[in-house]
């Protein structure tokens, strides 16, 4: 009977022995608690950068559609240019925060983020080129000078360059959310009795409608969604157009942003924004 | 550059990638079919009659391990090893399996539980992933975790098949597990949701101890023999 009883007791001494950190199954979980804590902290950074260069790029895009209605054109788009360049060094923040990382490992933290970038970016040069940003000429931007502060090597060149690379999926998602803007853009330059951009940027559209149809669903997830929202975009600009070369003979200038307003909320009331 | 020719430079990478995805989940089904077959093996020390035969399982499994060993350096060719995390989602639940099946057949050898380097070691990989193919920490847990209830339905067999002290063991060993696995502060992925499911395990080890103690079966095995 006693021999039973002491089954029990070493059990409970034993789960008391557990708190012991020496025990070797504990002190190896010590060492996962801080991989896995470090991990996790490095992605809150990244996932806390990815937000600001959201609002920063959001912020610019707005500024980019007063573009179209103030006179001074040049002046705003070197403000977004400024404003850009602070989402640049955030992106060098990504960069250094990655550097020696698998870049794949932290892509969900700061996609997002460059998307948004993407869009901004390429937003600005269509305004001042009328033509897509290639994905080259982005990832050209994105090389940092950082200064090594380790001295102990006291190297000749104390600065590192460290690079960007936007994924060309992150690309593809920004070019997709850049034509949202551009339907914008086409509605209000109409709103202000531009009868050009209207044409201009349908047939700019209509291009990049047939590049994603080119990819079709061979590209990620997301892209077939998009497509569809592109569509919708698509088909509003064209109706402008529409609307602009059947009645723009007829009605006096100053009356077309009440007939174009009328047809729009007809069409689709909802922005389709994403 | 021209939109479409954008466009068509965007087409030629995601092609790509694709092929290089098609191989991976070639390498992959193979790799998974190994692991079922070491499963297959396993299972058996449930059997009544498995118990005696561990050993000798257990060295039938490690031999198949080698051919895991061979798969698994196939599958290192078919990408650049800095990406991965890229291709990271074809092999982890395949991994996670593997893991599980080297820790189970460590347990079996020696009731200890197996280290990240050991595991990295049985199926050919590195540990650190600077050095390329390596064990993702959270997969060695997962296995470590699927592990666990392999376990409690062991205890449970092994009580059918007239081994009393082996729940013992198992019991303590979980325990121990299990306080290891409080010290992780997880985020709520799916490594915490599998790790919700631990409790149990040690909630079912528990009662067949229960069930032992109280009927004055878990003593010496020659005691136990006689019932």
């Amino acid at each position: 009977m006693s021999n039973r009883e002491g089954e029990g007791c070493p059990k409970k001494i034993c789960d008391a022995a557990q708190a012991n950190l020496s025990l070797p199954v504990i002190a190896a979980f010590k060492v996962f608690q801080q991989e896995l804590d470090t991990k996790h902290d490095k992605y809150e950074h990244l996932v806390k950068i990815s937000r600001d260069i959201t609002i920063e790029s959001k912020r610019s895009i707005f500024l980019l559609h007063r573009v179209t209605s103030l006179p001074d054109a040049e002046d705003a788009l070197n403000e977004a240019d400024v404003k850009l360049d602070g989402v640049r060094q955030k992106i060098g923040q990504i960069a250094e925060e990655l550097r020696g990382e698998d870049i794949y490992q932290f892509h969900r933290a700061f996609t997002p983020g460059i998307q948004e970038y993407v869009e901004a970016v390429s937003f600005l040069h269509y305004i001042r080129h009328r033509s897509l940003i290639s994905l080259e000429e982005i990832n050209a931007k994105l090389v940092f000078m950082r200064t090594e502060k380790g001295s102990a090597e006291a190297q000749p060149h104390a600065a590192q360059v460290l690079t960007f690379q936007v994924m060309p999926s992150d690309y593809l998602l920004g070019v997709a959310d850049l034509t949202g803007e551009l339907m914008r853009m086409c509605i209000s330059s109409v709103g202000n009795g531009d009868i050009d951009t209207p044409f201009q940027l349908s047939q700019f559209l209509r291009q990049i409608h047939d590049g994603f149809s080119y990819i079709g669903n061979t590209g990620p997830y997301e892209v077939s969604k998009k497509l569809y929202t592109l569509r919708q975009s698509l088909g509003k600009v064209e109706d402008a157009c529409y609307a602009l070369r059947v009645r723009g003979s007829e009605i006096p200038k100053h009356m077309l942003a009440d007939v174009f307003s009328s047809r729009t909320t007809l069409i689709d009331p909802d922005e389709g924004l994403v | 550059m021209s939109v479409t020719e954008m466009f068509s430079y965007i087409q030629g990478f995601l092609s790509a990638d694709h092929d290089v995805r098609e191989d991976i989940r070639k390498v992959v089904q193979v790799l998974e079919q190994t692991a079922r077959e070491i499963l297959t093996l396993l299972q058996s020390v449930h059997q009544p009659s498995g118990f005696k035969e561990i050993p000798s399982k257990c060295a039938k499994a490690r031999e198949l391990f080698c051919t895991v060993q061979t798969q698994m350096a196939d599958l290192k060719t078919k990408f650049p090893v800095e990406q991965y995390y890229r291709f990271h989602e074809h092999w982890r639940f395949v991994l996670q399996r593997l893991a599980f099946l080297a820790a189970f057949v460590v347990y079996l050898e020696s009731e200890t539980l197996v280290t990240r380097e050991e595991v990295a070691q049985i199926l050919g990989i590195e540990v650190v992933r600077e050095k390329g193919f390596h064990l993702d920490i959270e997969d060695y847990l997962a296995g470590v975790l699927i592990m666990a209830s392999e376990l409690s339905r062991l205890a449970v067999n092994s009580v059918t098949a007239g081994d009393y002290n082996r729940p013992l063991r198992i019991s303590n060993f979980i325990n121990e597990l299990d306080s290891g696995f409080r010290l992780l502060n997880l985020k709520n992925d799916p490594l915490r949701k599998r790790y919700d499911g631990l409790k149990y395990d040690v909630k079912k080890i528990e009662e067949v101890v229960y069930d032992l103690s109280i009927r004055g079966l878990a003593k010496e095995p020659e005691a136990g023999g006689d019932k």
